[in-house]
């Protein structure tokens, strides 16, 4: 964000809003959605996606406000521009949605994603396992004789990186969360 | 006011509270607690109709007719899935509907149970948003919700599910708070855009203001301020389908309805036009044709209360997010402060222009002295009827069009038409809930026959009523528009689009204890409709028209707005490969 708290994109006045509305390339973004925590909301942001052929890469969801009924929904979504901001326009008129966030165009944010990845293997392979897991800051949370269950959270990246090194280690089954996101700074 | 009561009786409360005095339903077991509350009070007209689709269309014609909310109470399961229509066609054209559904009681929910449906399930598509109200003190503040979310912001239906057990239930009924709801759109525009939209008027040399449903959902006010901001610029102004009588058509910047069977003027003006001011409106594909020849030439504003409408289909220069009312107010607040300015020298000789294409008079049709057209009938019907206080409804296809182009509408709420969805079967349930909201008006639901089929179970709502809806029927034993397609782009191999089996429309009338009368002869046509209009009581007019009648002018699918077809032109392989793989 810049020194003069104009959020990008806010208008089209702002200096920052460069993106041309109607290009044909496809982005990448992190929507952060406030809900009311009530009966059938996800049911109601997934069914937007899918019935207007929206794509989903990615979302979770929990309630993150007990006392105020607020859940909040990341969602990871690839598009041109104007189909991003018809998604933006879309959920912002779902009644149960109290905020979107496009931590994407708002500025700098962190994603990270939790993943839990079982490695199945002895000897040289096991010991190589535990040594790239170390690398990896990976915590070790279940352990038999011949396999390990590791604990990993990063952004999506490293985590598939981890997955390609475990794969010829005996990787058998791997659980990710999907992504959370915040913005940085205050 | 707090109040013990059971949820049976909070309904009725509820919808005292909100100002409702007509609802349309059907009874059913599970809804029989609120029935039973609707039997033992005076304030709320229940209409019971014949089957679910009706009223909703009847409750969509009530809206439509009076700006407020329609109200439909259905039951269960089956009840509830004959609404579906109902509510799309009212989502599609932002009507505002609050639809009341009764459930099993709470624990047979999931269960199977007899006329069970997951109906918020079935609905969350096709409502602006639905409730299932599992406790009875949540039932007051839901129903309020309801109404709030109904009304507000761009219109839409909402539905209410309640489990029997709710309704019998008691708990402390509240009354409507002064809005509690998170829910609150924007309704003033951005000030910075509404003041580059006054520039941009001020310098336009080809302007022209392209009005929707928009204008008319926003209030009659809307339509005032638009009145005033037109004749204040002298810009021409064209409407969508949904949009017609917010501008009157006797006014003199009136160009007519624009799109796929639009007026040559209004479309050709949209296409060479370099400010093009979309008023309420949402660039549908029946308006802009090809998207890549749109108006290629125009600088584009548009006014919307759904930011979701804004850069949908086409980019947009100037953004307004709003209600039509509140902007339009700011916008002439705007314009008048700067000086009024116009570049009137360049708009006169737009003016011209468009004069040069209404010479081409594209309404204009053979007449023939055998046969009624069409196009007569509802040129007679205009001629014979605007002088009422008058409401028409249309089913959907050829006679909606023509309806559209031969019928002037000088005032906002005369005009009911399934325009986004395209229901056949909508407009005769609509003039039932139009002739309740205003019942010495004259009420005439402009048909085709096989639309008109679709729900003719309604007459019997209409008779038990004494509704004197005139049902005026342009039977031409097709699917007109259907056949026309299929002439035009299916080498005329008229596939299931002719109407086998018809009725006597006057016996069948009779049947039902209505007036029928069948015209034939263009000579007996005015003595015709003059019957229907002075018979207290509701006819059913079989006008026989002109069976291979098209509908122009058209612009075929896939084409652009300066490539439209007229009456008598030339109409083999103008649609290419891909323009008939649209609809």
């Amino acid at each position: 964000m810049s020194a003069l708290q104009i959020k990008k994109g806010a208008s089209k006045h702002s200096a920052y809003n460069l993106r041309p509305t109607f290009s044909d390339v496809q982005e990448r973004h992190t929507l952060a959605v406030l809900v009311e925590n009530e009966p059938g909301v996800l049911a109601r942001v997934i069914g937007l996606f899918s019935g207007r052929g929206y794509n989903i890469e990615s979302l979770t969801v929990a309630e993150v406000d007990h006392t105020g009924h607020l859940s909040r929904i990341t969602i990871v979504t690839t598009g041109t521009p104007q189909v991003i901001e018809q998604i933006k326009a879309q959920l912002g008129r779902i009644v149960p949605v109290h905020e979107v966030h496009d931590l994407t165009t708002e500025g700098a944010s962190v994603e990270r994603e939790l993943a839990m990845l079982k490695v199945a293997g002895t000897g040289d392979k096991r010991v190589e396992a535990l040594r790239l897991a170390d690398i990896f800051r990976a915590n070790v949370v279940d352990s038999t004789l011949n396999s390990f269950v590791f604990e990993i959270t990063g952004a999506p990246d490293k985590i598939d990186a981890f997955a390609d090194l475990m794969r010829p280690l005996g990787l058998t089954e791997i659980a990710r969360t999907g992504v959370a996101a915040l913005l940085r700074g205050d | 006011m707090k109040r013990e009561m059971t949820g049976a009786k909070m309904v009725v409360q509820a919808l005292k509270d909100q100002g409702v005095d007509t609802v349309f339903g059907y009874p059913g077991g599970a809804v029989l607690p609120i029935y039973d509350e609707v039997f033992q009070q005076n304030d709320i007209r229940h209409i019971l109709v014949r089957h679910e689709q009706g009223a909703v269309h009847a409750a969509e014609g009530y809206a439509r007719a009076t700006g407020k909310p329609g109200v439909v109470l259905v039951t269960s399961g089956p009840g509830a899935t004959n609404a579906v229509t109902g509510l799309t066609d009212a989502l599609m054209d932002s009507i505002p509907i609050v639809v009341l559904t009764g459930q099993v009681p709470t624990f047979m929910i999931g269960s199977d149970a007899f006329q069970e449906a997951d109906t918020v399930g079935i609905t969350r598509p096709c409502t602006k948003h639905n409730w299932l109200v599992k406790e009875t003190e949540k039932l007051p503040a839901v129903l309020h919700e309801a109404f709030h979310v109904a009304t507000h912001g761009r219109p839409g239906p909402v539905l209410v599910d309640i489990p029997k057990d709710v309704q019998f239930a008691t708990a402390t009924y509240t009354s409507p708070k002064p809005s509690v709801s998170h829910y609150q759109p924007q309704v003033k525009g951005d000030i910075e855009e509404i003041t580059e939209l006054a520039a941009a008027i001020e310098k336009a040399r080809k302007p022209v203001f392209y009005t929707g449903g928009g204008v008319i959902n926003s209030g009659p006010a809307a339509s005032q301020l638009l009145r005033e901001l037109v004749d204040a610029t002298g810009f021409p102004v064209t409407s969508t389908l949904m949009g017609l009588g917010a501008y009157p058509a006797s006014g003199k910047n009136w160009l007519g309805m624009l799109g796929m069977h639009g007026l040559y003027e209004a479309n050709l003006a949209m296409h060479d036009c370099d400010l093009l001011i979309n008023i309420g409106a949402r660039f549908d594909d029946r308006i802009t044709g090809r998207l890549d020849a749109f108006s290629p030439r125009s600088k584009k504003a548009h006014i919307d209360i759904d930011p979701s409408s804004i850069n949908k289909v086409i980019k947009t220069d100037i953004p307004i997010v709003g209600d039509v009312g509140h902007v339009l107010e700011d916008l002439l607040k705007v314009w008048k402060s700067r000086g009024r300015k116009t570049n009137a020298e360049a708009v006169a000789k737009w003016h011209r222009q468009i004069d040069e294409w209404r010479k081409v008079k594209c309404l204009s049709y053979k007449p023939s002295e055998n046969t009624i057209k069409p196009q007569h009938a509802l040129e007679r019907l205009e001629a014979l009827t605007k002088n009422h206080d008058r409401y028409i409804c249309t089913e959907v296809g050829q006679h909606q069009m023509w309806a559209a182009q031969y019928l002037h509408f000088e005032d906002p709420n005369r005009w009911m038409t399934s325009g986004g969805l395209g229901t056949m079967g909508y407009g005769f349930p609509a003039s039932i809930g139009v002739q309740m909201a205003h019942p010495d008006a004259l009420v005439i639901n402009v048909a085709g026959e096989a639309s008109w089929l679709m729900n003719m179970q309604e007459m019997g709502t209409a008779i038990q009523y004494r509704l004197p809806v005139k049902q005026f029927i342009l039977n031409n034993e097709r699917l007109g528009m259907v056949r026309q397609w299929q002439e035009l782009l299916h080498g005329e191999r008229y596939s299931h689009s002719w109407s086998e089996a018809l009725p006597d429309f006057v016996k069948l009338a009779e049947a039902f204890g209505a007036k029928g009368i069948l015209c034939k002869d263009p000579a007996d046509l005015d003595d015709a409709i003059m019957e229907m209009i002075n018979y207290d009581g509701p006819v059913i007019f079989d006008c026989l028209v002109e069976k291979h009648e098209n509908c122009f002018p058209m612009i075929p699918s896939g084409k652009a707005h300066n490539e439209m077809l007229l009456g008598e032109a030339e109409t083999k392989g103008v649609i290419d490969a891909k323009g008939s793989v649209l609809v």
